[in-house]
């Protein structure tokens, strides 16, 4: 028990620190932003899910894959192939569902703290 | 008149280069590299919570996991704890979902003197806006495709 969770432990930092690696690679040397580096890694996710691969990272990297922003986007296509297989309103409203979670939480969330805490950029 | 003018700006630009931190690129690396490994760990332990403690699975513990990770990050920007972390990970703070959950929170923080509208609401989907755009047009084709795919074959 302890030796396999140790092991999880270890496929999640790694699977974990490569996407953020490839992330740090971009900005390194290619000077894309940060917003164009969500938006490309989301991409990649549903990509990758929808030719059947993503699951595999998953199923190996645990929340090392689910977590970076490609996780996101796994979600989302994830959620559209389960749909399609019901039908055409499955396919079209599959993949909002299955993020309807993190969407709502940052919206929530988001709007909740922005309420609650003050600008910090002047200290910087 | 427009020799002495390159000059100067060639010298600037030579100054600029001489006194601007040299950023350590594979030092960069490496930072993201452990951070954005520490952050799925913290994930990776959520999951183990709800899963071993509380019994929740599949869709419903990633759900859950994905809510607790967008709260810390939105709670830990709020504190301006993750500019700090971002300055030192760039892209392993950047990629993980709790940097989505920063990019809704600050741009709203900062524009809140324009209103809790207009600078708050509006604000808040900056950079989540083209994420949410992109992610459901993106998941709707994906879906029409599988839709078609199991209709032929």
């Amino acid at each position: 028990m302890v030796i396999e969770i140790l092991t999880t432990y270890l496929k999640v930092f790694l699977v974990g620190g490569i996407i953020c690696t490839i992330a740090q690679l971009l900005i390194n040397y290619t000077k894309i932003t940060s917003g164009r580096i969500l938006v490309y890694f989301l991409l990649a996710g549903v990509l990758l899910q929808a030719v059947g691969l993503y699951q595999y990272i998953v199923d190996f990297g645990g929340a090392g894959a689910t977590v970076p922003i490609s996780g996101f986007g796994y979600l989302l296509a994830k959620g559209a192939m389960d749909g399609a297989k019901e039908g055409l309103f499955g396919a079209l409203t599959g993949g909002l569902s299955a993020a309807a979670m993190g969407v709502t939480a940052a919206i929530i969330f988001g709007y909740l703290f922005s309420l609650i805490f003050k600008s910090k950029s002047k200290r910087n | 008149m427009k020799t002495s003018e390159d000059c100067v700006n060639k010298n600037y630009l030579e100054y600029v280069k001489a006194i601007s931190p040299k950023t350590n690129q594979k030092r960069t690396l490496f930072h993201a590299f452990w951070v954005g490994g520490v952050i799925c760990m913290i994930g990776q332990t959520f999951r183990f919570i709800l899963e071993l403690g509380l019994n929740i699975t599949g869709d419903e513990l990633s759900g859950y996991v994905s809510m607790i990770m967008i709260f810390l990050g939105a709670f830990l920007t709020g504190l301006g704890v993750y500019d700090r972390i971002g300055k030192y990970a760039g892209g392993g703070s950047i990629v993980p979902i709790t940097g989505f959950a920063n990019s809704v929170v600050s741009p709203a923080v900062e524009f809140k003197t324009e209103g809790y509208i207009y600078g708050t609401a509006a604000k808040m989907f900056t950079v989540a806006g083209p994420i949410i755009v992109f992610g459901v047009a993106s998941s709707v084709l994906v879906g029409i495709l599988y839709f078609i795919g199991y209709r032929i074959f």
